[in-house]
């Protein structure tokens, strides 16, 4: 360690260039990293108002919200007067949900923020291989974000006045072929799609070359910290995914345009082999949004334990194994779509094997823990939560993954709740988890913890009244994607509702963290963690200076730095 | 300053305490009474099931795997907690140092693949159990449109019973007014007999839907262009509900399922007075054809009797829907109408 602080002693003068220069042309992956999370920040506000049309709707039984009249009638973004233009904008807003949290808050926010900003730092390297294909990857996100929010305002149809395609964000055909969303919607999302496809790829270009070719003298592939390990398998995942995507959304658009019938039965096509091309794509997809936290976890935990990672090679392995094994287990997204018995035995298979490497790194982390001197900072908290709410998420799907149990809770809010525990309550946990680690470094100044601690536990609290009763929901055979139920399904929703408004409680407190922060002005220190902090981010000051490493790292010892 | 939580591991016995409450809060709501056939209010498991295969299901589920996610997720916690208190900065202050065990390593991959192996054990014939269709007493049609059911008996000659949802049932207060189930009531039920074997065949006209009958154990997708095919034998009379579970467009959640398993003899009347022949009548008229073609070869003069004989064929009795099912999709002709009219190939498909 004492390598590498000697080594950027001279870098403090930065040359940070004007306004314009620095947030719009920007090359510096610190500055891009940033642009990224704050993105993320807003998307998700806007993905969590639209969860909360949701919610708010599903309090009781009937239209309440989606209806004439209503307080979000009365803002005047859906059309709500004719009841069908309503139910149209309900499965409008799920779809969009969706895909704002996925494609534009937690990728961006992993890949883009966190990724961006340590990568290159955790590598020893200066900054990314490509810094301006990196600027490109930023603003085709942005593109893409501002087609997805034209096509929310576009006719989609069938009717007059339903605007924004409301087929879910799997994009089913026929439900997004013509038959079932005539309007330019449809095209519209897919070339947000086509955009933030492209983005990615170039993206994952980047942190591939970065990572094999930008580490510092003696940082081996096997001393590489963790993080860093987990977004190479994300990018590997990301290149070799999208371009598969890419292609079954353009054959729904050539179907949709240009007489094409990939996937219509009429023209010899097929529905199901859209829904194929989909998950091979989009099941890796899940652990696109999954992987970059897995490696943040095991650095707070390694941190605020003060050991080193227990088991670093089958960690990282581990990750290259979920990757591997990722690719190979799509249709059990379909077990009933009219598969054969050996397909579907296959699937059911080759999916519960994903659980023993995830079980792997779930023991690893508490093995990382035992034997700790455990502080238990904010980050950790988040981490900890992580692990717990993870492995919920993770039985459920040992559930899911075998057919015979999926035919009674396939498409119900079971799946939702299963999901929800990964996603919602895994990646952005380990995204709070990262952006509370990584705050004084990213922006120099101190966090209070108090308000850390308070957005945690409320946040803790709402998510589990949220999800853990669409188990029950699931299991009682609630479908998902509704935008009424019969009564029998009133009572597990009332409580998944307040639970919403808890976490959005949470919310309003986590930005109130940041604005105090920023009032504040904390002086933030080059490492606040003391000895368990000892990747190569914590040996620069903190924010770091605009250029890091103009004298390379060196990295001798087998076990430092990662 | 030391960024320090809100409450640290105290608080971790507070989780610990409100998971208890959780689950006392199960064990008060498990006493309620047993609903067949739709949701119950409060109710946190499956749906009751009336055919073996959601009787296999709900034993996979309750038996085998709810007991070994509870244990895994109560294992975590547990180390979870032990970590929190044990190992916290004031009651360890020197770490340890290691971060290697191959022991410990190994065994935590090898007893969750032996788990798996349990699971699959019971998994795989339990997907056979689904797989392996029984030769069919009734074969339903199921057709997916935006947004209702369309039912037929390919043999049995019934044909087109629109399945819609009630119009007294798409209002709250008009439903418990009237004493149907809201959003869950339809004007035509699917009507099939107790103790048969029913195999269903789902298509859809449009975009895909999904039929699904949470107490039957059985889901499957309703896709333009394909025939799919699963099966049940409802041991119990009643009414049973699903609801359509492939997003479909706006009234998604408005095309309900809903199930009347009957007597045989309730059955038969039923499909009389559908216009359809029930399976006995086939029977017995299959027999005399058969006798009448008999007849006709043993003597010169019965030539009359072989063409009477051929209207009374259950085929041709299924080919009039299925002309017209072609003209409704323009999905697949042949693949479509082939199977519907001699179901027993169908049952080869899936």
């Amino acid at each position: 360690m004492a390598t590498a602080a000697a080594s950027h002693g001279h870098d403090d003068h930065d040359h940070t260039p004007g306004f314009l220069d620095r947030w719009f042309f920007t090359t510096n992956h610190k500055d891009i990293g940033t642009l990224y999370l704050i993105f993320a920040i807003f998307a998700g506000l806007v993905g969590g108002a639209f969860s909360g049309f949701i919610r708010w709707e599903l309090y009781e039984p009937g239209l309440q919200v989606f209806a004439k009249g209503s307080m979000l009638d009365s803002l005047g973004l859906f059309d709500l007067a004719n009841p069908d233009n309503a139910k149209h904008a309900f499965n409008s807003v799920v779809t969009a949900h969706a895909i704002l949290m996925i494609f534009f808050m937690v990728m961006p926010a992993m890949i883009g923020g966190f990724g961006n900003w340590f990568v290159p730092i955790m590598i020893g390297s200066p900054d990314m291989a490509f810094p301006r294909l990196n600027n490109i990857s930023f603003w085709l996100l942005i593109a893409s974000f501002i087609l997805l929010v034209v096509s929310v305002l576009t006719p989609s149809g069938p009717g007059a006045g339903q605007h924004g395609f409301a087929g879910g964000w799997t994009m089913y055909p026929p439900m997004s072929a013509h038959t079932g969303s005539p309007g330019p919607a449809m095209d519209l999302v897919v070339f947000s799609f086509h955009l933030s496809g492209a983005s990615s790829i170039l993206g994952a270009i980047n942190f591939i070359t970065t990572i094999f070719n930008m580490r510092a003298p003696g940082m081996t592939l096997h001393r590489m910290p963790l993080f860093a390990w987990s977004v190479l398998v994300t990018a590997f995942l990301l290149l070799l995914s999208l371009p598969v995507f890419a292609g079954a959304i353009t054959m729904l658009l050539t179907d949709r345009n240009f007489g094409t019938s990939f996937f219509d039965p009429a023209g010899g096509g097929d529905p199901i082999m859209y829904q194929h091309l989909f998950w091979f794509f989009g099941h890796p997809e899940v652990y696109i949004l999954i992987l970059p936290g897995f490696g943040i976890i095991s650095h707070i935990v390694s941190t605020f334990s003060k050991k080193p990672v227990f088991g670093y090679l089958a960690m990282a392995y581990a990750m290259v194994a979920i990757g591997v094994v990722g690719f190979i287990v799509w249709a059990h997204h379909m077990y009933t779509v009219g598969m054969s018995f050996d397909l579907r035995a296959y699937f059911v298979l080759a999916t519960m094997v994903i659980a023993v490497p995830t079980g792997v790194k779930i023991f690893s982390w508490i093995a990382t823990m035992w034997g700790g001197s455990i502080t238990f900072t904010v980050p950790m908290l988040w981490a900890i939560g992580f692990i717990f709410l993870f492995t919920v998420g993770g039985v459920t799907g040992v559930v899911l993954s075998n057919a015979p149990i999926d035919y009674t809770l396939h498409d119900t809010y079971y799946v939702v709740a299963h999901f929800h525990y990964v996603l919602s309550l895994g990646a952005v946990f380990a995204i709070f988890a990262g952006f509370y680690y990584w705050f004084e470094k990213m922006f120099g100044i101190k966090y209070n913890g108090f308000l850390g601690g308070l957005h945690f536990w409320i946040m803790f609290i709402g998510v589990n009244i949220i999800f853990f009763p669409q188990h029950f929901l699931g299991l009682q055979g609630m479908p998902r994607r509704y935008v009424d139920y019969p009564v029998g399904f009133t009572f597990w929703n009332q409580v998944s509702s307040i639970g919403y408004a808890i976490t959005l409680v949470g919310v309003i407190v986590f930005l109130i963290m940041c604005v105090e922060a920023m009032i504040a002005r904390r002086k933030g220190v080059a490492n606040p963690w003391g000895e368990g902090a000892t990747t190569l981010e914590w040996t620069l000051s903190s924010p770091p200076p605009y250029h890091q490493f103009s004298e390379l790292p060196v990295i001798k010892d087998e076990d430092e730095h990662h | 300053m030391r960024n320090r939580g809100l409450f640290g591991a105290k608080s971790l016995t507070g989780v610990v305490s409100g998971a208890a409450m959780w689950l006392a809060a199960t064990a008060a709501l498990a006493a309620k009474p047993v609903h067949y056939g739709q949701p119950t209010d409060g109710e946190m498991g499956l749906q009751p099931g009336v055919t073996e295969l959601k009787h296999d299901v709900t034993w996979f589920y309750n038996g085998l795997l709810f007991p070994i996610i509870t244990a895994i997720c109560v294992l975590v916690l547990g180390l979870l907690i032990w970590i929190a208190i044990r190992y916290n900065a004031k009651a360890n202050p020197k770490p340890a140092k290691f971060s290697h065990n191959t022991l410990i390593e190994i065994i935590w991959t090898a007893v969750p693949v032996l788990v798996l192996v349990v699971i699959a054990c019971f998994s795989l014939p339990l997907l056979k159990k689904f797989n392996d269709m029984p030769e069919p007493d009734v074969v339903v049609k199921a057709t997916g449109n935006q947004w209702f059911w369309t039912y037929d008996y390919p043999e049995l000659g019934v044909t087109d019973v629109e399945s819609r949802l009630l119009p007294e049932a798409n209002d709250i207060n008009k439903a418990k007014a009237a004493g149907v189930l809201y959003l869950l009531s339809t004007d035509n039920k699917l009507v099939v007999p107790v103790n048969k074997v029913v195999h269903v065949q789902a298509t859809a006209a449009d975009v895909m839907h999904a039929f699904a009958v949470p107490a039957f154990g059985i889901k499957i997708d309703a896709v333009p262009g394909r025939l799919n095919n699963t099966w049940f034998k409802a041991e119990r009379i009643g009414t049973y509900y699903g609801q359509c579970s492939e997003l479909c467009g706006k009234d998604h959640a408005y095309m309900p399922i809903e199930v009347q398993v009957v007597s045989e003899a309730d059955f038969d009347a039923y499909i009389i007075k559908a216009g359809g022949k029930t399976r006995a009548m086939l029977k017995s008229e299959a027999a005399a054809s058969a006798q009448a073609e008999a007849a006709a070869a043993a003597t010169a003069a019965a030539a009359a009797s072989a063409s009477a004989a051929a209207s009374a064929d259950p085929t041709a009795a299924a080919a009039g829907p299925s002309v017209k099912d072609v003209a409704a999709q323009p999905a697949k002709p042949a693949a479509t109408a082939a199977p519907a009219a001699t179901p027993a190939s169908a049952a080869t498909v899936n």
